[in-house]
This record gives structure tokens, C-alpha cells and sequence, in this order.
């Protein structure tokens, strides 16, 4: 036949195309990058954070403020909530939508635990006199840790929609790419906490 | 495996337990040590314990990577791992860059009473 070569041919040319292609690829693909561009938007934060850290305006300092065993509680909670949504995709792999639907709100109350400390401390900090508007050093340490918090905040909005979702309709494969994309933001925002957790709250102890 | 599902198969992610306990008891690890090295004061200059937290912080961000994200050159065909890189380079360069350049910026500025003389002059 005169069509095995061309096909060949074609093999060739779609270096990257397995032949596995699927539109749920694309999904989980762009979201990835959708992450890299918050990575981007977070890389800023922290770049502001390093310049103006130091700028004190006569004002408190990170070590008369940040309480060290509070932020290792709330880094616990987090890297909990990533292994507990861990054990909710494993539960999604083997099909098992008790499992899914059990892990999934123990992840949304330690993330709202997370979100409950955090703001206990930002209130006690704004009681305290230390805003965002008492000196550029507040300003960027309130900007960059209160939009970590608002996407831990909208992450568990996402989550107790998705497991309205599971609920109803059970593990279709339209919700299992929902939780995948899920399951990556959840650990992308572990990610950015770690950066988080040394170069705002360790580091600015130890200066 | 029976146990891929639709997504993983044409993702190439996949989540394991053993990658979820590793990828845990590591960032335990990862986590503690810095905490107790800037808490109990136990190196001897705030410079050398930065350096060292800096440096867990490091490894743990790639822990998470290949454990809870399970990254790795294969996902996607490596084009996960091709925007990855990029987002590092670029993160890179912008840190380094506005630290580097705001440094200068500052040391360059000159003190404020010096400030308040030029106006004086002509």
C-alpha cells in the first residue's frame, strides 16, 4: 500500500503527539501554565517584599512582631491539607467516591483553619498598630501574605464546589480533570507558603 | 495499570501513596529544621542560619515538585517541565534583578541632609 509511508511520514512530523491526544491534556496543560503566570504574579510580591522589607518607617520589625510556633502551626496545616488532598486523588484513581468525598472536606477545614489563623494574626497585628499603612515594610508583608491567603480562600471555595459536584454526579471524567486541576493549585499554594514561610517570617525573625 | 483513570493516562500524572508519604515525612523534615535552627538560635550568625533556611526552603520547593506535584520530565510530553524551567529562569532574573538593582538605588541615593543643602545651592 502507498499509505504506510505517508503515514510514516506523518509520525514523524508529530514528534510530540503519541497519538494519546485529548482534550483533557489541554485542560490540565493550560492550567499548569495558568500556575507559572501566578508563580510570575507571586515572584513579584516577594521581589517588592525584598526591597521594601527593611524599610521599618520607625515602626515595629518582623521580630517584634511575627509569632514563630503560630506560623509552624499554620505551615502544618498546610502541608497537612496537600497530603489530605493527596489521599482524595488517590481515592479519584482506584474510583473510590467516598474516599474522594471524605478526604476532600477534612483538606477544605484544615485550609479554612489556615485562613482562620491568618487572619486572627493580621487582626492582631492592625489592633497592634502595625497595618498595612504603618510603614512599606507592613504594606508588602499584608500584600504578599493576603494574596497567598486569598488563593488558599478561593481554593476552598473551588474545593467545597467540587465536592457539590462529586456529590450529584460522582467521579465523571469531567470531575476528575476538575480535581486534578485542583489537586495542583492546592500544591502550588504549599509550594508558594514554603517562600512564604522562610523568606518573610524565619527571615525576618533572624534580621 | 486497572488503576490509571481517564485523566492520568493522557496526563501523565499520576498520584501514588508512596510518593504522598515520602513527599510528607521529607517536608516534615524540611519544615522542622528551619524552625528550630532560627527559634533555638543554634548557628552562630543570623547570615549563616539565612543561608541555611534559604537553602531548605530550596529543596523542599523541589520535594513538593516531584512528590505532591509530581513532576517530572515525562508529564505532558515535557512540556510542563519546559514552562517550569521557563517560570524559574524568568523568577530568577526578576528577583536577582530588582534586589541587585534597588540595592544600588539606595546606596547610590544620597543622605537626606545632603538633600536639603542642594536645594540651597544654585
Amino acid at each position: 500500500m502507498q499509505i504506510s509511508p505517508s503515514l510514516a511520514t506523518i509520525d514523524a512530523v508529530r514528534f510530540y503527539d503519541d497519538g494519546a491526544h485529548h482534550p483533557q491534556q489541554g485542560t490540565l496543560l493550560g492550567f499548569w501554565i495558568y500556575l507559572m503566570s501566578d508563580c510570575l504574579i507571586f515572584a513579584v510580591l516577594f521581589a517588592v517584599y525584598a526591597v521594601l522589607g527593611r524599610s521599618f518607617a520607625a515602626g515595629p520589625a518582623g521580630a517584634d512582631l511575627f509569632d514563630l510556633p503560630m506560623v509552624a502551626v499554620n505551615t502544618g496545616l498546610l502541608l497537612f491539607s496537600s497530603v489530605t488532598f493527596g489521599l482524595a486523588m488517590i481515592g479519584m484513581q482506584h474510583g473510590h467516591k467516598k474516599a474522594v468525598l471524605s478526604w476532600l472536606p477534612v483538606t477544605a477545614v484544615l485550609g479554612t483553619a489556615f485562613v482562620g489563623l491568618e487572619l486572627y494574626e493580621f487582626s492582631h497585628l492592625i489592633a497592634e498598630g502595625a497595618g498595612p499603612q504603618r510603614s512599606a515594610f507592613l504594606s508588602s508583608f499584608f500584600t504578599l501574605v493576603g494574596t497567598h491567603g486569598l488563593h488558599v480562600t478561593f481554593g476552598i471555595i473551588w474545593l467545597v464546589t467540587l465536592m457539590l459536584q462529586v456529590y450529584k454526579l460522582g467521579l465523571t471524567s469531567e470531575n476528575q480533570r476538575r480535581l486534578m486541576c485542583l489537586s495542583m493549585f492546592w500544591h502550588f499554594l504549599d509550594v508558594i507558603w514554603i517562600g512564604v514561610f522562610t523568606f518573610v517570617y524565619l527571615m525576618g525573625v533572624l534580621a | 495499570m486497572s488503576e490509571h483513570t481517564a485523566v492520568d493516562k493522557y496526563s501523565g500524572y499520576h498520584a501514588s501513596m508512596k510518593s504522598y508519604v515520602t513527599g510528607f515525612f521529607l517536608s516534615v523534615l524540611l519544615t522542622a529544621t528551619p524552625f528550630w535552627l532560627v527559634m533555638a538560635k543554634v548557628l552562630p550568625t543570623p547570615g549563616v542560619t539565612a543561608l541555611v533556611v534559604l537553602g531548605f526552603a530550596a529543596v523542599q520547593i523541589v520535594v513538593h515538585m516531584v512528590y505532591f506535584l509530581h513532576m517530572n520530565a515525562r508529564v505532558e510530553g515535557g512540556w510542563s517541565m519546559l514552562a517550569l524551567l521557563f517560570t524559574a529562569v524568568l523568577v530568577l532574573i526578576m528577583l536577582a534583578g530588582s534586589i541587585w538593582v534597588m540595592y544600588n538605588l539606595n546606596t547610590s541615593m544620597m543622605p537626606v541632609h545632603d538633600m536639603t543643602q542642594m536645594r540651597l545651592m544654585p
